[in-house]
């Protein structure tokens, strides 16, 4: 029988990035948390809609909310696929044998990895997984996790400053931040606008490493793989040598470990 | 004639804005992209030091908002109320339906006076109604008085922002065009010299002319007066010295009362350059002694995007360009790319409605970061309006075959699990065995510039279903 929270492990990460997936799982099991990984639902639909195809991904979407209807928390391992789910499910109609209000119910109650640790399960209690990494690092919030789900201050607002994916990396020990001049320039990458506006996409991106590199940082912590698949592609055509790792992977300690 | 330092081809053999194709070509010149985003940024910087100085900063956007909700819902009766009030004041007032009504109804006036010397301050408007060549080919000798508007007049171009229409040119390039032009030394690029060079060209301007021209940033209901904001003076020279003045205003920017100001007025300046106040904030409340004071009203669809339930708020605009100077995509591809008169984020939501087709790649031109909602000093939920826009822009199929044919195939394969879990396994394995050159090139466009991900050897399904048993 199903337990109550579920992971959603994004079609990209399934694929490209399993290590990822496997460091949440790991991270959410050490913490006590149980959860379950249900089959069945590839995608969020979210690339369908950004490209302009809402009404075609509308039957991911719907996939999405039958498949994950029956948990009470539902953790999106990409601030980008939460903030779609959270956003458009509650437009999925009764599908499934659910009722008609089962979409908004999702979309109440997905939520982000690192949203989840921090607003749920709390700095100290991350802290008890006793992480460790040893060096300096450049923190890449997504766009989408940043002022759709509110992971950090965004730069443009005037409100007091706090941000939660810092707050998780402090309790890391031996990590260290490095500031950026543009602390929340977006990447580039955007789903389709990376294959849709090539040359601005790579200037983007090739400016975001720049700050990266010359501010000293070693790695770069991310909590999205898509700015990462994007952001990793131009680093390593340019042989940057420049790691970069998911929140995920830090705090299971395997950064650096492959 | 000046030769323009770089040409975009932005408008494609279809008569369609390719903004890719432009954005291409304003990156082959990497020094330039740098340098463009490198002054914009500036200006962002500047921006939000200005906007951390204003105790409830979030407050007062979300007032603004609010007021311009209110008159934006509440348009006929305040309009009718500007009318009855401002010609109480001595003004004429015009209604423009469109951009051709409103060139006809200004070359109406110049031409019952028999003026045919008009200075003009900045006026998105008249650009957006290509009143300037209507005027030329009528024999009016039209001079945009705003420096940053007269270099671009002068070469021949629109601008390329909506504050800083000239942002796109280096100085020496405004030296080679003043040298053509204002007869200045070659090779003279000190900013301060050719301040000096256009001033004296441009009084000369001022004193012949026998009309002005002026936008109008705030047009009060309650009080029938408007408020125009500049940094130069040059709209308050054009109107103390010509004979005739003529206000062209789009009819959004009408506000209910004189107290709203103080919201408005605080939010922009700060949000345009990072100004705490525009040099000039000009109040009018009717004509010198002597003077003709018009006030054309225009529509020219504003009533349509108006009735657009997903579009409306874009009406908000204040027109300061904040999203402009925070866009990552504008800021490296510049405003010429996007073949529109108001480029930039709210371009993208504004021009879509003239003409869905030939705007069509506009709302694509973002990758929805939300950096100009976050900005916006009236909150307009610009990252949403683009996300719609996208949507309407497919359903009236404006979009390419191919494009379609691909998100049919990616859903179908999206709605599969197995399928998808299949289909994933072969890329997988063909990215790990494929050669570097060919794997890029199945990689097609993204190969160009970066390398496909590492295929890992088993998806984390695989990986699940063997370690946690996972229910299949």
């Amino acid at each position: 029988m199903a337990s109550s929270v579920a992971l959603f492990v994004p079609c990209y990460v399934d694929q490209f990035f399993p290590h990822v997936a496997i460091a949440a799982l790991t991270v959410l099991e050490r913490l006590g948390i149980q959860v379950d990984v249900p089959e069945g639902a590839a995608c969020c639909g979210q690339p369908a809609a950004n490209a302009g195809f809402a009404r075609e991904g509308h039957s991911t979407i719907a996939r999405f909310v039958d498949v994950y209807a029956p948990y009470e928390r539902i953790i999106v391992l990409s601030g980008s696929c939460a903030v779609h789910v959270k956003q458009h499910a509650g437009e999925v109609a009764a599908h499934g044998g659910h009722a008609d209000t089962a979409g908004a119910g999702v979309a109440e109650r997905t939520t982000e990895f690192c949203s989840y640790l921090h607003d749920e399960l709390g700095v100290d209690w991350i802290a008890g997984l006793g992480a460790t990494y040893d060096g300096r690092v450049a923190v890449h919030i997504g766009c989408h996790a940043l002022r759709g789900l509110g992971l950090a201050k965004p730069s443009e607002l005037q409100v007091r400053p706090f941000d939660k994916v810092r707050a998780l990396l402090g309790a890391v020990r031996g990590l260290e931040i490095v500031d950026l001049a543009r602390p929340d320039e977006c990447c580039g990458f955007g789903g389709t606008f990376a294959v849709a506006e090539p040359a601005v996409s790579t200037k983007m991106g090739r400016d975001r490493l720049r700050d990266v590199a010359t501010h000293g940082a070693q790695a770069l912590v991310s909590t999205d793989m898509s700015c990462v698949m994007h952001l990793d592609g131009l680093a390593r055509r340019e042989r940057m040598g420049l790691p970069m790792y998911h929140v995920a992977e830090v705090l299971a300690g395997t950064a650096g470990a492959r | 004639m000046t030769q323009r330092s770089f040409e975009l081809p932005v408008v494609g053999a279809s008569g369609r804005v390719d903004h890719p194709a432009a954005a291409a070509a304003f990156n082959a010149d990497v020094a330039r992209t740098e340098w463009h985003d490198a002054s914009l940024w500036f200006v962002r910087e500047k921006r939000d030091r200005a906007a951390s100085t204003v105790p409830g900063w979030e407050e007062l956007r979300a007032r603004a908002s609010a007021i311009k909700e209110h008159a934006l819902t509440h348009l006929d009766e305040y309009l009718v109320q500007f009318e009855a009030n401002a010609t109480r004041n001595g003004m004429q007032v015009h209604w423009a339906r469109d951009a051709d009504e409103h060139n006809r109804i200004v070359h109406g006036i110049l031409s019952a006076q028999g003026a045919s010397r008009l200075v003009k301050s900045k006026s998105m408007l008249t650009e957006e109604c290509g009143l300037n060549p209507y005027l030329e080919a009528r024999g009016i000798e039209v001079v945009d008085t705003d420096l940053g508007e007269r270099i671009v007049q002068l070469r021949g171009e629109g601008p390329s922002h909506i504050v800083m229409p000239a942002i796109h040119l280096r100085k020496e390039e405004v030296g080679d065009t003043f040298h053509d032009h204002l007869g200045t030394p070659a090779g003279l690029a000190e900013p301060n010299a050719l301040a000096a060079a256009a001033r004296e060209h441009l009084r000369q301007r001022f004193l012949a002319a026998d009309c002005t021209l002026t936008g109008i940033n705030f047009a009060i209901a309650e009080t029938g007066g408007f408020v125009v904001c500049t940094n130069e003076g040059n709209a308050d020279l054009g109107m103390a010295l010509a004979p005739i003045h003529i206000a062209s205003v789009g009819i959004e920017k009408i506000i209910p009362r004189v107290e709203d100001l103080g919201v408005f007025l605080r939010l922009l300046a700060r949000s345009a350059t990072g100004q705490a106040v525009t040099a000039y904030s000009t109040h009018v409340h009717g004509p010198r002694e002597g003077q003709a004071l018009h006030v054309v009203l225009v529509d020219n669809g504003r009533t349509r995007q108006l009735a657009r339930e997903e579009f409306w708020r874009s009406l908000k605009c204040i027109r300061c360009g904040a999203c402009m100077n925070t866009c990552p995509i504008y800021r490296r591809s510049g405003g010429h790319s996007y073949g529109s008169t108001v480029p930039g984020p709210i371009g993208s939501v504004l021009t879509p409605g003239l003409d869905l087709d030939r705007y069509a790649t506009l709302p694509f031109a973002s990758t929805l970061c939300g950096s100009c909602t976050a900005v916006c000093p009236v909150m307009i939920d610009l990252d949403t309006q683009l996300f719609r826009w996208r949507q309407r822009v497919v359903e009236n199929g404006h979009v390419s075959l191919a494009k379609r044919a691909s998100i049919d195939g990616a859903t179908r394969v999206l709605d599969r699990p197995r399928l998808f879990r299949l289909l994933g396994a072969v890329a997988r394995i063909g990215l790990r065995i494929l050669p570097a050159p060919l794997a890029r090139r199945a990689a097609g466009v993204w190969g160009r510039t970066r390398e496909a991900p590492v295929p890992p050897p088993q998806s984390f399904r695989a990986w699940y279903r063997r370690h946690r048993g996972g229910a299949a």
